[in-house]
């Protein structure tokens, strides 16, 4: 089982590479295209992330964040989620870029390793930008009362929340 | 928004910090952290372009039919009015890019399944119960392969950036089913 997790990218790459190649798809070139995109994402995300990173470090290095950290540990502590986390929980549902800059923070003061870096990875990959969701998609068909399509979206975010701190815990510790 | 919460956080750090008498500190941090994600960055921009290049490969081979024609049955089960094929084909292309992690693809499937959803609408300014499930899905629909953050895991020199991606499954997996249930209870309320 050991193996199989420390192999994963190795084992996704194979099946993927022999099912396209089986499937007569022109792999090489096709990895190419992909590789464009990337140097694209990347390109449109690095200005995002050096804001968010230039003044998450600025608030962390003035002991802002402590102070901030400091009053809202008791709120956090009831859901178990580590209080270096919260910033994170906060700026999710509002902002995908700027969550990409706080998380990138985190990694780098925490490590991507630490139970910290692994929370934060996992609530990451399993929360969404709701309000944004919910301001383009009502507003492009100008729906004005969404009823309870907030409430039900909040609780599945937080379902996924105390889903990703009771895994965590579970498996990695 | 954003404007907001990045100029609060901004401003409060280097007020709170001048007035820490941390003005040195941040003085430097300001200048470290903006170089330090430079080099953040290009490891970044490999770790994506590998990702990119594999899952391009799993797209070009018919992985998100494979997907769609699994998810086809169990959504027009959980959706009440979804009669149209159009609707249908919209709303399943939407939520299998997301599984893919093609957000740039999902979002005009998204569109144009709430446009196909307002068709049917009878109180044009009020949101069907159809509409709240599809964005609760949509917010939290599993992502197969979640290539920025094993990407940014990897660039920060992780043992095994990939470790994340079932635990993951799982967490979203249970959000996913839960939602579906609060909206079929909420619906009731509002």
């Amino acid at each position: 089982m050991g193996y199989f997790t420390g192999s994963i990218t190795a084992i996704i790459t194979v099946i993927i590479l022999i099912y396209g190649f089986l499937k007569g798809v022109k792999v090489y070139d096709c990895f190419i295209e992909g590789v464009k995109d990337g140097l694209n994402i990347s390109l449109k995300i690095f200005p995002y992330i050096l804001a968010m990173i230039v003044a998450v470090t600025v608030f962390r290095e003035s002991n802002a964040m402590a102070y901030l950290l400091y009053i809202i540990n008791p709120f956090v502590k009831l859901i178990g989620l580590p209080v270096e986390v919260a910033p994170l929980v906060f700026i999710k549902p509002l902002s995908g870029s700027g969550a990409l800059g706080v998380y990138s923070e985190i990694l780098k003061s925490y490590g991507p390793d630490s139970y910290i870096g692994r929370v934060s990875s996992m609530i990451m990959g399993s929360t969404e930008t709701i309000f944004y969701t919910l301001t383009v998609y009502f507003g492009s068909i100008n729906i004005k009362k969404m009823r309870h399509t907030l409430w039900a979206a909040l609780l599945a975010d937080l379902t996924a929340l105390i889903m990703s701190i009771t895994i965590c815990r579970l498996i990695f510790s | 928004m954003i404007n907001y919460i990045w100029a609060i956080i901004f401003i409060l750090g280097l007020v709170i910090g001048i007035g820490n008498g941390r003005g040195e500190i941040i003085s430097k941090a300001l200048t470290t952290s903006a170089s330090s994600t430079v080099e953040f960055i290009i490891k970044l921009t490999a770790m994506l372009c590998l990702w990119c290049g594999i899952m391009n490969i799993a797209n070009k081979s018919g992985l998100s039919d494979k997907l769609s024609r699994i998810l086809k049955p169990l959504l027009v089960r959980i959706f009440k009015n979804v009669k149209s094929p159009k609707l249908l084909d919209a709303i399943v292309m939407n939520i299998t890019s997301n599984m893919l992690g093609l957000s740039n693809a999902a979002t005009p499937f998204g569109l144009k399944a709430m446009e196909e959803m307002q068709k049917v609408n009878d109180k044009k300014d009020v949101a069907t119960d159809d509409m709240a499930l599809f964005l609760v899905l949509n917010g939290t629909c599993i992502q197969l392969i979640p290539t920025t953050i094993i990407s940014i895991r990897a660039s920060f020199n992780s043992k095994n950036p990939a470790e994340i991606i079932f635990p993951t499954i799982i967490a979203t997996a249970v959000a996913s089913i839960m939602g579906v249930i609060y909206c079929k209870i909420l619906q009731k309320f509002f």
